[in-house]
């Protein structure tokens, strides 16, 4: 490389980029060129002067503020100026300047403006600075870069860093910036490294010396490092890297993302490495995927902001109807008269009546220009920033587990969580722990269930619940007690609760104890001690046993039996077919080492090495003969040349002597390893610990253990399993094909050391996996028990998913030489390719992916975490619609939907599943058949039975008899779910989605799960929240219009993609239920507080206009007009906005229907924009008139007409605020009275402060003389109480008469305890009956067309369960009801009843009958709905349910209809009501749950052994009741 | 180094941080030692637990309120309603609209060429305390923005820079030929110049009545927010020298009156003319007139005459004048409407107290319960 272009960076490179470095943090848009060239900074000459502009571009300097000194008003100003609003106020402002219109004195018009600009200046300030701050700590960390000076290694600070240092790293140290790996101290070249800062996984990746600096034999020198690195321009992709290596010779190397050390990691496991810096500073990828907290406007906003649209219509029409009014007064004096008020202008003529009144429209809206509530925005932020604050500092949603606290990443979209009506719910590791144990397996066939292992979960299940009752006891006592010393009582709490946790050894204290270390990801006691099966460890023994005889006998494997050797196989792959990493915690982070010398060969061994070696040899292929895979150190030694040059005989017989000298390193490592066993191989095995990408492996590696079949060493080419009897059997990895969402499995090929074939093993989805499999033939016997092996395994599979349990299937297959010498040269080639690799190397996995040989499967469950059915039960009540998008395949889905209640036994389900080859018509039909299918539900029409060759899994699984009355649960699959996607079928989807209680979309690619969440959105125009943990809910967290990210197990891509991060899924009930209804309630009154404020406080003024020629004079001092808004009104509304209270949440908590305020907008709809408004202009016309009348033809002077104007509106406004807020707290006392006293403070002191300075108001002294004079008092006290009276008449009046559902839970929470409770379980069973109710509607067109939306939505939830049904077999299934009065009784769809019995009014009979079943149902209902659990006296509820309920229906509008047939029928009705009331209320209080979980039991069965059409299904679902 | 950078990652730990190295403050501090928990302090602030009363709106709550309310407004409304009837008020319209009137010549009159007029009338009642002599406008707009700006606060405060070169704010009436107007504006120069004389009627013998013209400004007025300017000798002549009198005007600021104390821009018909009214129906204090002694009335009931000397124009845009003889009490003139208005609220709100008592009595006992289906 000649001197002259060696730079920092190529030279032609440096000046595009250089401009482009200017506009730092931003996404780079243009490319120049496609890629960088590196040099070594060491090639550049001495000479530096003119270089130094050239070294600040390239340096690693962190400079993520926006502003400097002299920049920061300029830009912050042009940053404000973007907000519409802030120019309007300028605008405004600048207004007055205009002599012929201004309406104020200038300066003073501008001081609001400044202020508030000011105000959010000082926060953009105090950010940067804080920006400032944390980019000086980090710029100033220091590393070790290669000085050419002093020739080593010298420290120097990261900002120093430039691109082509030479930087050393040691164990433990953040890497300072993107650095391609050189040097390392690992002798195989590698380095581990810790992406934790960047995503969040803990666990250790590994990276690897760029391919020609292996081979070096001495140390790394980066004096003689002459090369070229050409690489991509910088990009935020972490997962690429792409670029050559050119040497001096001119030869090029691949460079990969396993050969960059990206900044922000942290070296691990490795001593010391070395490499050359590629990308620095803001160029890095950590920082290019640093794009701050994301902007969202939320619904309330978009709904204020087309209010502050109609506010600037009223504005316009105000200020109109002024312009007009003056000009009209003007013309009424005609041009002659002029009256001696008039002034005209400067030059002495007046104007002419159109021009005044153009003048006169400019000025109006300078004092009109408050109805635009300038500190609104402000005010908001204000608001949100402290709403914000207060959820962050709420304890009940701290996690003491992991010790995480919820983040709110996005700062203005607090009020959107109370309204949200969707929401999106990963499962794993959201709903579940996604902490994986190892529960079942089978091998060959033949099922293993570990029923040791079970109760030994079980054993950890009952510690856990029985500290989760001592944590919240300890709770509440640090609770009450914290008034004293609430520091030593946490002490005590804390102290306490460890103990409870050694005492139990509970999963907490492992979790917590993992997360305090740290150095072991996914581990816990659960996962790490398994029980072993007996029978399967017998034998493992036996099969290691033979295998010893066998190998001492030099017999082939072939003689195991084909059992054993599945079994071994097995054990092998779930061993070695992962990339878990082992570490000992004793020495953290340091690899154990079990590198082995070459000591003499075992004969055996090397007699198949030596009958192996030659066939390879001459299979002619020479690529074949490589046996190392691509990432293989000896390949980079030996055998790279032999792979570019063609096959000559030479590099063939080298080749041999290579694979000659690997063999015998396995072979060494097998012999020596096993002296080694016998002595310290025992007690250390325990303490290793394993690290692995995903919590399943770790598992399955644990579960192999277990089986003593346990994986002692990892290195990139060779993975060392100790086995009994056998001792360390070291496997050569040849290659590792990582797993990947598309293929859904992955693979390993490594050469046995015992047989010495190639071998893949395979572990993946059972769907994928079974595709695979190598056909057998069903002649030949083996082929027939192979197959049989199969089906067992399949049945056995299916059995695994529905315990919920994830399943893997592993495999194997057994590679000859040629079928692996073709695969690897195409493989080969796939590797060192630079476009395209992702993808040819894919094709290739495929490739070698078939053919494959069943060994086993394995159930691994992924628990439940805590709280999730209370959660989910308790978020539905709260009318939210839970959707499930898994990427698991159906039953396991299913399965958890049920654990967690998603699912109920009593729903019936709808699976779509297009199975046939047409998917999209298919698709389109079955669809369009499911739609019908329910709505004919709804309409009770008959519908023909559906054909074609799809499944329509209709299968009801226990009819309806929980408090929502029916209800659907729809289950698709992703295959089905693209199709629905479609445009064409989406609004079908959508249609059937929503009438379904529950949608469980499985097998769902990210992609799809966005789409879904899209589709909501958009189409149903709903609020939806998007609820997830990993990297494949990033998408749809994004979507959604609130994300919640779960900081769990894997990873923070879903936090830092998230609105709002949670511990865990129990808190979203907290945070939403709660908080958000908090943030929705407090922001919406504030809001349409605000508009009224404003608008009443101009409507003052407006009045005005009519008194005094609409000449745009206002009675209100200047003063008191511009800061009215900012200081005097302000703080009380903030207060409130922050602090209040509608509803407490214990009571938010227990009543989720609460909730539903905010998904059907009722604190802030349209029509309350409009209420307000009107409001305000009564007011203002109260507060307007009484000092006119009062001062009507008087003395008075205009200020001191306004100035009692100005108070009455103040007192006016704030006692409207004190009407409008439910909770009062100090703060709320002290900041009304401090608004008030400010006011007169200031009104004082500017009214004595200076007779002449305030041209042209001149306001002196007018305050002092009003408050000597009584009137000024009798007038500000009759005024807010004539404004207010309406008001304060409704407030009281509707929570009198018509409490809505918040009044009447805040009533709540005033009651004793015993009373709430009782009256909970009362408003459960009222819930209960609402629902009744809105059947009846349902079934009354008439009635339902006025519904409102809140009964639409309910009524979209509870769709009905009539299914085409004639009478006849209606009151059969009655009569059985009345049988057996229990829950089959709720079996019969309510509603088709009432509608059979609204269309025969006449017969009396049967209606008296229906109706005494009718009660039943209700009754049933009520009791359901209460919370299990509590010890509530069953059939007290029964009897005051019993009348209130019978009140309720003789006053049901449908019964109106027919009310006369129910008279007559009452009397009877009542006595046979009681009867079956009271069986009922025994026969639950006896044995509930048993009898329901017994019978939904029994009817599962049932239907899952006749899964029929539907139409079929009406008929199966009389019979089997 | 590794410490000093998950220090640093706690801090970042701020929402509105995260930039930095990425993942701020995420899963704890890595390899540090101290274990800070982030656990949220437990204090009633931040629990949102503040000791609070929560007022339930509903009949029975506030029903209190309203009797209270009622039961305070009515006997107030009914002392304000007394005292305001207890004042003595005659007014005359003295515009002379009506061609009876005998100020009917003089309607037409322009601002230079005076015109008397005599009008007689009789008191009903005698006016016991002192009497306030005013005159009331109608139809006036000394509101109008520009009008209220047009003056020169400075001006009027003795400041001699200001006299000389006043405020831009009184065009087109600052200067006239060239020479500074004082007192300049629009409101000095529309000010009421109509001189209105009280004579008691007695057998056919008119008896002057003792008007006081001083006393009807408001002492800050007089005092602190109009001043004469300052300068050598206390001749207002000369300190008012190089300025020109407003155009409307007959007679130069320094003389309105001979008294010195009430002459120049201290005047205090002039200072109460300033004081622009808030509504365009007004009325301004014009004279007093003291009760002598505690044997007669102020202004015994009998006959009276007043003489104007009609100057003001106000026919060309509908204006009314009025002269008004009004007692004053504590709660200044009179005025039924705020003694009506506390008694009928008050009325109202009791009478919606026996509503609410009512509606508690009725639907109360079922609201304890908590449990009403909408």
């Amino acid at each position: 490389m000649s001197q002259g272009t060696a730079g920092g960076e190529g030279a032609p490179q440096v000046l595009p980029e250089g401009k482009e470095r200017q506009r730092r943090g931003r996404r780079r848009k243009k490319k120049e060129s496609k890629t960088r060239l590196v040099r070594s900074s060491l090639l550049l000459p001495e000479a530096e002067p003119e270089k130094s502009k050239r070294t600040v571009l390239a340096c690693n300097q962190l400079k993520t503020t926006k502003y400097t000194a002299l920049s920061f008003l300029p830009k912050n100003l042009f940053e404000q100026f973007h907000r519409l609003a802030n120019v309007y106020f300028v605008f405004i402002a600048l207004l007055n300047f205009v002599p012929a219109v201004n309406a104020f004195q200038p300066e003073l018009a501008l001081a609001p403006v400044l202020f508030i600009l000011a105000v959010t200046a000082i926060k953009d300030l105090w950010e940067d600075y804080s920006r400032y701050r944390s980019d000086k700590e980090i710029n100033h960390m220091e590393c070790l870069v290669y000085s050419r000076n002093e020739k080593k290694y010298i420290s120097r600070y990261w900002k120093e860093v430039k691109v082509g240092d030479f930087v050393q790293l040691r164990c433990n140290e953040i890497i300072p910036a993107d650095i391609l790996l050189l040097s390392s101290s690992d002798p195989d070249g590698l380095c581990h490294i810790e992406t934790a800062n960047l995503d969040g996984e803990t666990n250790l990746k590994q990276r690897q010396v760029v391919r020609r600096f292996l081979e070096l034999d001495s140390e790394f020198d980066p004096l003689k490092f002459t090369s070229v690195i050409e690489c991509e321009k910088p990009n935020n992709d972490l997962s690429r890297f792409r670029g050559y290596i050119i040497h001096e010779s001119g030869k090029r190397d691949g460079l990969f993302k396993e050969n960059l050390l990206l900044r922000g990691c942290t070296i691990r496991n490795t001593e010391e490495v070395a490499g050359i810096v590629i990308y620095a500073g803001h160029e890095t990828k950590a920082l290019l995927n640093n794009n701050g907290p994301r902007y969202k406007r939320s619904k309330l906003e978009r709904q204020m902001n087309a209010d502050v649209l109609w506010c600037v219509l009223i504005l316009l029409i105000m200020c109109l109807f002024s312009a007009i009014g003056h000009g009209l007064w003007v013309w009424q004096y005609g041009e002659k008269k002029k009256p001696i008020f008039d002034v005209p202008g400067p030059d002495g003529k007046y104007l002419s009546p159109v021009l005044a009144s153009m003048y006169l429209f400019l000025t109006v809206i300078i004092v009109f220009q408050v109805l635009i509530p300038i500190s609104l925005y402000v005010s908001i932020e204000i608001v949100k920033i402290c709403q914000v604050y207060f959820i962050h500092q709420d304890k009940d949603l701290y996690d003491e587990e992991t010790d995480s606290q919820l983040q709110c990443r996005a700062l203005n979209i607090t009020e959107d969580l109370g309204q949200v009506q969707f929401i999106f719910s990963d499962k794993t590791g959201t709903l579940t722990e996604n902490k994986m144990v190892f529960r079942r397996c089978t091998v060959s066939g033949i099922e293993y269930s570990h029923d040791d292992n079970a109760k030994r979960l079980a054993m950890y299940q009952e510690p856990d619940s029985e500290e989760e009752e001592a944590a919240p006891k300890g709770g509440t006592l640090s609770q009450r007690d914290s008034i004293c010393s609430h520091q030593s009582i946490k002490v005590i709490h804390r102290s306490q609760s460890t103990k409870t946790h050694r005492r139990t050894g509970s999963r907490a204290e492992a979790k917590r104890a993992s997360i305090l270390s740290k150095h072991t990801a996914f581990s816990s006691p659960m996962e790490k001690d398994i029980m072993p099966d007996p029978r399967l460890l017998e034998k493992v023994n036996e099969c290691a046993k033979h295998l010893e005889v066998m190998r001492s006998h030099e017999q082939p494997l072939s003689y195991l039996s084909p059992e054993l050797c599945d079994v071994f196989d097995f054990f092998i792959a779930l061993t070695i077919c992962n990339t878990v990493v082992v570490t000992a915690p004793n020495q953290p982070r340091q690899k154990v080492r079990d590198r082995f010398e070459l000591k003499s060969p075992v004969k055996t061994i090397e007699d198949f090495i030596r009958r192996f070696t030659p066939s390879r040899l001459t299979s002619g292929s020479n690529s074949s003969s490589s046996s190392s895979l691509a990432t293989s150190k000896s390949m980079h030694r030996f055998g790279l040349s032999v792979l570019s040059s063609t096959s000559t005989d030479s590099t063939l017989l080298k080749l041999e002597e290579k694979l000659a000298y690997s063999a015998q390193m396995n072979n060494n490592g097998y012999s020596s390893q096993q002296g080694r066993t016998a002595g310290a191989g025992a007690p250390e095995e325990g303490e290793l610990r394993y690290e692995a990408e995903s919590p399943d492996e770790a598992a399955l590696v644990y579960a192999a253990r277990a089986y003593n079949c346990s994986l002692v060493g990892r290195l990139s080419d060779q993975v060392s399993v100790e086995l009994p009897h056998l001792g360390t059997l070291s496997f050569e990895v040849l290659h590792t094909l990582g797993f990947d969402s598309v293929r859904k499995r992955m693979s390993v090929v490594v050469r046995h050391p015992l047989t010495d074939e190639i071998n893949v093993y395979t572990k993946g989805a059972d769907s994928v996996v079974m595709d695979l499999l190598l056909p057998c033939s069903s002649d030949d016997p083996r082929g027939k028990h192979q197959k049989k092996i199969r089906s067992k395994t399949q049945n056995y599979l299916n059995l695994y998913a529905v315990d919920g349990l994830r399943t893997l299937c592993i495999a194997k297959r057994v590679l000859s030489k040629e079928e692996y010498g073709c695969w690897l040269k195409a493989h080969l080639e796939a590797e060192s390719s630079i476009e395209n690799r992702e993808e040819l190397l894919f094709q290739s996995a495929l490739r070698i992916e078939k053919n494959l040989h069943l060994l086993g499967a394995t159930g691994i469950e992924d628990r439940l975490q805590d709280g999730v059915p209370e959660t989910i039960a308790s978020l539905r009540k709260a009318g939210l619609q839970i959707w499930v998008l898994t990427g698991d395949k159906q039953e396991t889905a299913v399965n958890i939907a049920y654990a967690c209640k998603l699912l109920d036994h009593d729903e019936e389900i709808i699976t779509l599943n297009a199975e046939s080859p047409n998917f999209q018509e298919t698709c389109a039909v079955l669809l369009e058949q499911c739609l019908q299918c329910v709505e004919s539900k709804f309409s009770n029409n008959t519908i023909d039975g559906a054909t074609g060759n799809m499944t329509v899994g209709f299968t009801p699984l226990y009819p309806p008899s929980s408090s929502v009355l029916s209800s659907l649960g729809l289950v698709i699959d992703g295959r089905t779910l693209a199709y629905a996607l479609e445009p064409a079928l989406e609004d079908k989807f959508l249609a059937l989605a929503k009438r379904c209680r529950s949608v469980l979309c499985c097998r769902s690619t990210p992609l799809q799960k966005s789409m879904v969440v899209k589709l909501v959105r958009d189409k149903l125009k709903a609020m939806t929240l998007a609820i997830g943990d990993g990297a494949n809910d990033v998408s749809m967290i994004q979507v959604a219009d609130v994300g919640v990210g779960i900081s769990g197990q894997e990873g923070m891509q879903a936090v830092m993609a998230s609105d709002f991060a949670i511990p865990r899924f129990r808190h979203l009930e907290k945070l939403l239920l709660v908080h958000g209804h908090w943030c929705y309630s407090r922001l919406a009154n504030m809001v349409l507080y605000f508009f009224y404020k404003n608008a009443m406080f101009v409507a003052l003024l407006f009045w005005y206009q009519f008194y005094c020629g609409f000449s745009g004079s206002s009675m209100i001092d200047q003063w008191y007009l511009i800061f009215f808004n900012l200081f005097f009104s302000s703080l009380p509304q903030l207060i409130t906005g922050v602090l209040d209270k509608d509803v407490p949440a214990e009571v938010l908590i227990a009543v989720p229907q609460l909730y539903k305020s905010g998904q059907n907008m009722e604190e802030y709809q349209p029509h309350m924009f409009w209420m307000n408004m009107i409001d305000a202009m009564y007011q203002s016309l109260v507060c307007f008139f009484i000092p006119y009348f009062t001062y009507y033809d008087s003395e008075v002077d205009i200020f001191s007409w306004g100035t009692p104007i100005t108070t009455i509106a103040l007192f006016t406004i704030i006692l409207h605020l004190a009407i409008e807020t439910k909770t009062w707290t100090f703060l709320h006392w002290s900041s009304c009275i401090f608004s008030i006293v400010l006011f007169f403070f200031v009104a004082l002191v500017y009214n004595a402060s200076c007779p002449v300075c305030h041209p042209p108001s001149n306001p002196y002294w007018t305050m002092e003389r009003l408050m000597g004079d009584p009137m000024f008092y009798f007038t500000c006290i009759i005024s807010p109480v004539v404004a207010l009276l309406p008001r304060f008449l409704y407030r009281t009046l509707q929570g009198t008469l018509f409490p809505t559902q918040l009044q009447l839970g805040r009533q709540l929470s005033k009651l004793s305890p015993e009373t709430r409770t009782q009256l909970l379980t009362k408003l459960n069973g009222k819930e209960t009956m609402c629902q009744t109710q809105l059947f009846a509607d349902s079934f009354f067109p008439s009635l339902g067309s006025n519904a409102s939306d809140s009964y639409k939505a309910d009524n979209q939830s509870t769709p009905l369960p009539t299914s085409p049904q004639t009478r006849e077999s209606f009151f059969q299934e009655h009569a059985k009801a009345e049988h057996k009065p229990d829950q089959t009784a709720a079996a019969s769809p309510q509603g088709a009843l009432l509608y059979e019995g609204n269309k025969l009014p006449s017969s009396a009979s049967s209606l008296e009958r229906s109706m005494g079943f009718h009660e039943v149902r209700c009754g049933t209902a009520e009791v359901e709905s209460l919370p299990v659990g509590t010890t509530f006296p069953w059939s007290s509820a029964v009897d005051q349910a019993d009348f209130s309920l019978l009140k309720w229906i003789t006053s049901t509008p449908l019964f109106s209809h027919i009310g006369t047939v129910l008279q007559v029928s009452s009397s009877s009705l009542q006595n046979e009501t009681q009867d079956s009331m009271c069986v009922l209320g025994s026969s639950l209080q006896v044995d509930f749950k048993g009898l329901k979980e017994e019978s939904s039991n029994n009817l599962q069965d049932k239907t899952k052994g006749t899964p029929t059409d539907h139409c079929k299904n009406d008929n199966s679902e009389t019979t089997f009741l | 180094m590794a410490v000093n950078y998950s220090a640093k990652e706690e801090a970042d730990g701020h929402p509105s941080g995260g930039v930095g190295v990425p993942g701020g403050g995420a899963v704890g501090g890595g390899g540090g030692g101290a274990v800070k928990t982030r656990k949220p302090d437990n204090t009633a602030f931040k629990q949102q637990r503040l000791p609070a009363w929560q007022p339930i709106l509903t009949a029975g709550t506030v029903l209190p309120a309203f009797f209270i309310i009622g039961l305070i407004f009515i006997p107030i409304g009914i002392g304000i309603f007394v005292t305001s009837n207890n004042i003595r008020e005659y007014e005359i319209d003295y515009t002379g609209t009506e061609p009876s009137s005998p100020c009917n010549k003089c309607l037409n009159v322009s601002w230079d060429s005076p015109c008397t007029c005599t009008i007689n009338f009789t008191l009903e009642h005698s006016f016991e305390s002192n009497v306030f002599m005013y005159y009331g406008l109608s139809n006036f707009y000394q509101n109008h923005r520009r009008y209220v700006k047009s003056r020169d606060d400075s001006q009027l405060n003795g400041d001699n820079r200001s006299l000389h070169n006043p405020s831009k704010e009184c065009e087109p009436y600052r200067t006239n030929e060239d020479k500074p107007i004082a007192p300049c504006g629009a409101i000095a120069n529309s000010m009421f110049n109509d001189t209105l004389e009280l004579y008691r009627i007695d057998n056919d013998t008119r008896t002057p009545i003792t008007l006081i013209k001083k006393g009807i400004a408001w002492w800050t007025d007089k005092n602190v927010k109009f001043r004469n300017p300052t300068g050598d000798g206390n001749n207002l002549t000369a300190l008012f020298q190089g300025t020109t009198k407003p155009v409307n005007w007959p007679k130069p600021v320094y003389m309105l009156d001979t008294e010195p104390d009430n002459n120049g821009f201290i005047n205090e018909d002039f200072i109460v003319w300033m004081r622009t009214a808030a509504l365009p129906t007004f009325r301004k204090l014009y004279r007093l007139i003291e009760r002598k002694n505690n044997y007669q009335p102020t202004l015994q009931a009998g006959k009276y005459s007043l003489d104007i000397a009609y100057n003001y124009p106000v026919h060309s845009f509908d204006g009314r004048k009025r002269m008004i003889l009004s007692t004053i009490s504590w709660m200044g003139g009179k005025n039924p409407f705020l003694g009506i208005a506390y008694i009928t609220v008050g009325s109202i709100c009791f009478f919606l107290g026996v509503v609410l008592l009512f509606i508690h009595h009725k639907y109360g006992n079922r609201n304890t319960s908590a449990d009403i289906p909408n």
